[in-house]
């Protein structure tokens, strides 16, 4: 039977709804494309916060409609969901900003802010939705909103680029429908329930339940840029900086990721998971993605290129805290799935800020930028610091708890695996920051391309506040920590 | 199951008598054309969903008109999924009816009766209760079709009507083989009667193969398919829609009723369907990939669309079979309305863009944005992906296989959407193509009324993704065990 | 009306179809195809007819006969359409080459 609930619909209807309309302004009406830009992005964000507010008092949200039998698009709205979008919405705003700033008087600008409401959207409904196979459809249609956002300049490398990205995401989307079909066969349900909804399955049909692991977890890979399935993600750096701050630093991979805990939590339940075997070959497939990752980003010269592959690193922490099966290590790891999105995004941006001031895409070529651009990279520096793992900013939290995590469940190698990828990190930041900072600029500077103003110049800024408020901040109960605390109290006790 | 009052019960039968005679009218008043034409199409949508409201409230619904019973006369007979069907006819038709009738007199005065009489002998082959009708609306068919392949007049478009005519001749040859072979066994050709027959034997067997070669040859079954490229890439928009999206689906129908009520075939022979049907995706696919020209590509679709739906033939077990079953139709749906959509967008962006010709289509200055997403809509859902009609279609047809325990045909469907992605996203690739344009100014058309129609259906197909549970109720009782009588 | 005869009618048919599914594949224009076709037609009917046999003694069964009937209709009407568009097909061709 349908059931309607405003909130969860109002929240996914603040950016499906409002594409048709941004397609349909024309270029030239940029002031009131932007109104309705900020309008929407800002009603998502006070409406995500509401419904933070009543998830937190245990109020149950949720909106469903048959498709086929037995089978329901569910949108519900519990903690997990709430912390995911809340992260997707605060930050759709900020580059929103950046991308009206960014992208002034380029052409198609209609066609750019519509697909990227849909990714939005998309993002939102993957994270309030109650079931695998509403999970499995926001999943694709956010592969086909992206598809134009990655070719959107038109030119022969972008669309290259665009390909490599079809072919990997769908052939994972094909895999993730697999065995979300055969899991419906199976086991007769889809539903995200905490602690899983397999029942006595694991003991009768334990080699099938191992396979749909497999299926899921390799598709939903995929996304999350999980080695040997990642090699989409740098190859789609060549789209504008927004998108690559936006969708590839944060809302695509992190749906992959949050894809995973949903099938290691909701889906299978931990205990089952580990009873099956599952999470000890999951934990080392994130340690060779984090370890080659870094590896990867040490050789890259171009900029965003190498933030890429440290995204690729820093997103298995998520599934490394997922798999190490114990409740601190999956609060380090779903904490970093926010820490992650605020740190690379704020880098993102300045690496996008470089290139439209003085046309640096390059870290050989940012000798002394740190003294013609110095609020871009100080945003910039803190994001690397935070990362490295330096205390009190947000990754040394998450790395922390990662590691104790580790430690808890007897699986002490996860240390010295967090401790490498930590000194791997501070390998290819530090000299980023020592050329920027201390290094004298090759010959005269080159003349600025165009003026950072406000729009290209704040969502940096508030994002780096937002970093090391998460660090600085990490006990109040409001903060990322807090909240994951509570998210894994109840998977856990 | 027959109603109190013979006259009134007897009302699907204007489902078929209204549509030939307003092609009669067509014919005789050719100015009026469009008038009649759309009029004839919205009504037979009104009254094709009136009856499936009726059989979804009270179930299967069987007429005779003229009050001769089987097994001499003739029975129309109405199931959910005559019902669907009809009423994708119609709603397609409709649509593209619209879009003609809009687009002025270009388009030939003889669109119309042709149309509708594709029209009345689609509706009647859906509603046939014995095989002998479903020869006769076989015929009609094919004929309408021909003439509507030959309708821009063009040498290519009539030698493509030629080479249609004699394929669909030769199948229709077969197919009458085959009723004859069917007759000499069992006496009688209904399919109430045959379905509660229990004579096997050599005649059924060569019946049962005579008839499907038959159809094989009408549905472009890969590697009787040659005759289709050609008569479906060289029509008018219009046509190409009505030919690919509505034509193809009786003879697969034909061919579904007579698997399902009338024969127990073996089932060895639904592998070699699903043989002949993973052949099909591949070739399709591989066509569609290298074909130079716009249409072809998605001409080379529909073989490889029909291929998919031939997988459910595979599928054994009750269980399993049931939902199999129930999304190859959900497919059959779901490509009638997107590639409806798909051909109507080719006609507005050759329109716009003066050529057809793939590899050129990057230079073009002109960019017909709203026919382009028209365009990529309708290839979400040929490809099936969510949400989308093709989506539902391909999750039950896997959810089917995968129940059955038939792991190679859920890898042949995987194979068939990465495939479909591939040559589709060819086409797209141009659209998005900006740094090829000599000169580099581009012209970018706004919306023309033109646009409405294609962008309804693409819309339309990404619909039936999400309001999937009306449809799927009225097919719920399929396959069709049994034709009450 | 004995056995042999419908024996005859039958495989008179089955010969009259192989011929002209031999001349259809050979056939270098048109109008030889749609003539074998047609041959083809008739090849089939006189099976259907033979069908109908149903003893020494009874009269022969009519409903194969209402088939063929039915089947010659559609032969004839499907034929014309062919010739119709073959004469289409000439037309432009001929006019192509008048317009040289």
């Amino acid at each position: 039977m349908i059931q309607i609930d405003i909130l969860p619909l109002a929240i996914l209807m603040t950016s499906m709804g409002i594409a048709p309309v941004l397609f349909a302004i024309p270029d030239a009406r940029s002031r009131l494309r932007t109104t309705i830009n900020l309008a929407s992005a800002s009603a998502k964000l006070a409406l995500v916060i509401w419904l933070s507010i009543r998830v937190a008092d245990g109020a149950v949200h949720a909106a469903r409609l048959p498709v086929m039998p037995g089978l329901d698009l569910v949108l519900q709205a519990d903690a997990l969901s709430v912390l995911f979008a809340a992260l997707s919405a605060t930050l759709w705003l900020l580059t929103t900003i950046y991308a009206v700033g960014y992208l002034e008087k380029e052409p198609n600008r209609n066609r750019f802010f519509g697909f990227f409401s849909l990714c939005v959207g998309a993002t939102a409904g993957l994270a309030m939705a109650g079931n695998l196979f509403t999970f499995l459809l926001f999943y694709e249609v956010l592969t086909l909103a992206t598809y134009p956002l990655v070719v959107h300049r038109g030119t022969a490398a972008a669309l290259r680029a665009g390909r490599l990205y079809l072919a990997y995401t769908l052939g994972g989307g094909m895999l993730v429908m697999l065995g979300t079909v055969w899991l419906w066969v199976l086991a007769g349900t889809t539903d995200f329930v905490p602690r899983g909804v397999l029942g006595g399955l694991a003991e009768s049909h334990p080699g099938e339940l191992r396979l749909i692991f497999v299926l899921l977890i390799a598709g939903l890979g995929v996304k999350a840029a999980l080695v040997p399935l990642h090699a989409w993600l740098p190859a789609a750096m060549v789209a504008p900086a927004p998108v690559s701050a936006l969708l590839h630093a944060v809302a695509v991979v992190k749906a992959g990721a949050f894809g995973i805990v949903r099938v290691v939590y909701d889906v299978y339940g931990i205990d089952t998971a580990a009873d099956l075997g599952v999470t000890g070959p999951l934990a080392a497939a994130a340690c060779v993605t984090i370890v080659y990752g870094s590896l990867c980003a040490l050789a890259q010269d171009d900029l965003k290129r190498r933030l890429a592959y440290s995204t690729v690193s820093q997103v298995a922490y998520i599934t490394l805290g997922v798999a190490l099966a114990g409740p601190v290590a999956a609060v380090g790891g779903l904490a970093h799935l926010i820490h992650q999105g605020l740190i690379k995004i704020t880098m993102f941006l300045c690496a996008g800020n470089l290139a439209e001031a003085r046309g640096i895409k390059a870290v050989s070529e940012m000798a002394g930028i740190g003294r013609t651009m110095p609020a871009t990279m100080l945003a910039f520096s803190l994001a690397a610091l935070a990362m490295i793992g330096l205390p009190p900013l947000a990754g040394f939290v998450s790395k922390w708890h990662l590691a104790a995590g580790g430690i808890a469940t007897d699986q002490a190698w996860v240390v010295a695996v967090l401790l490498g990828s930590s000194l791997l990190n501070a390998a290819y930041f530090l000299p980023i920051l020592h050329t920027a900072w201390f290094r004298e600029p090759a010959g005269a500077p080159a003349a600025a391309k165009r003026p950072i103003g406000w729009m290209l110049g704040v969502p940096p800024a508030v994002t780096a506040a937002l970093v090391l408020a998460a660090g600085l901040l990490a006990n109040a109960p409001f903060s990322p920590l807090g909240w994951t605390r509570f998210i894994i109290s109840l998977e856990y006790s | 199951m027959i109603p109190a009052d013979p006259a009134l019960a007897q009302w699907p039968a204007a489902l078929v008598l209204g549509p030939v005679l307003a092609a009669v009218a067509a014919f005789i008043w050719p100015r009026a054309g469009a008038v009649v034409g759309l009029g004839a199409s919205a009504a037979t949508l009104a009254g094709a969903l009136a009856l499936a409201l009726q059989i979804h409230d009270s179930g299967p619904i069987r007429t005779v008109p003229g009050g001769w019973d089987a097994p001499l006369g003739i029975a129309m007979y109405a199931d959910g999924l005559a019902a669907l069907l009809l009423v994708m006819t119609a709603g397609v038709g409709t649509a593209v009816a619209l879009a003609t009738a809009g687009a002025g007199p270009r388009q030939g005065t003889f669109f119309w009766p042709l149309w509708l009489l594709l029209l009345g002998g689609l509706n009647g082959l859906y509603l046939a209760a014995d095989a002998f009708n479903l020869y006769i609306t076989l015929e009609i068919v094919g004929l309408a079709a021909v003439g509507l392949t030959a309708l821009s007049g063009t040498p290519e478009s009539v030698r493509a009507a030629l080479t249609y005519l004699l394929a669909g001749l030769m199948g229709s040859l077969l197919f009458l083989l085959g009723v004859a072979l069917l007759y000499s066994a069992h006496g009688r050709v209904d399919f109430a009667g045959l379905a509660t027959a229990t004579a096997a034997g050599p005649a059924v067997s060569a019946a049962l193969v005579a008839m499907l070669v038959g159809l094989a040859l009408k549905t472009a079954i890969v590697p009787l398919h040659v005759w289709l490229p050609a008569a479906h890439a060289n029509a008018t928009p219009p046509a190409s829609a009505l030919l690919s999206a509505l034509v193809i689906k009786g003879s697969l129908y034909a061919a579904m009723r007579l698997w399902l009520a009338v024969f127990d075939p073996a089932a060895a022979l639904g592998t070699l369907m699903g043989l002949l049907g993973a052949g099909a995706i591949v070739w399709g696919s591989v066509q569609a990939l290298r074909a130079p020209r716009l249409k072809l590509v998605v001409a080379y679709s529909t073989l490889a669309q029909v291929g998919l739906i031939l997988l459910a033939f595979a599928v054994a077990g009750d269980d399993a079979a049931a939902v199999a079953w129930r999304g190859a139709v959900y497919l059959m749906l779901a490509h009638a309305v997107a590639k409806a959509a798909m051909f109507l967008a080719v006609g507005r962006i050759v329109a716009a863009v003066g050529h057809d010709d793939l590899d050129r289509l990057a230079e073009a200055r002109v960019r017909p944005g709203p026919a382009q997403f028209a365009f990529a809509l309708a290839a979400v859902s040929l490809i099936g992906l969510p949400p989308s009609g093709g989506f539902v279609g391909k999750w039950l047809l896997l959810e089917g296989s995968i129940a059955a325990g038939t792991w190679p045909w859920a890898a042949v469907i995987a194979a068939a959407t990465l495939l479909s992605a591939a040559y589709m996203t060819r086409v797209l690739a141009q659209f998005f193509r900006t740094d090829g344009v000599p000169g580099g100014e581009i012209v970018r058309p706004g919306w023309t009324r033109a646009d409405a129609v294609p962008l309804a259906l693409a819309l339309a197909a990404l619909g039936l993704g999400i309001a999937a549970a009306g449809p799927l109720a009225l097919l719920a009782p399929v396959p069709a065990s049994g034709v009450t009588p | 009306m004995t056995t042999a005869t419908a024996l005859l009618y039958g495989l008179g048919g089955a010969l009259l179809a192989g011929m002209a599914l031999y001349r259809l594949v050979t056939a270098a224009d048109w109008l030889r195809r749609i003539v074998a076709v047609n041959v083809l037609a008739v090849g089939v009917a006189s099976i259907l007819i033979a069908t109908a046999y149903r003893g020494p003694a009874a009269p022969a069964d009519p409903v194969p006969h209402a088939f063929v009937l039915t089947g010659i209709v559609v032969l004839v009407s499907t034929s014309a359409v062919a010739l119709a568009l073959i004469r289409l097909l000439h037309a432009r061709d001929e006019n192509h080459h008048d317009s040289r």
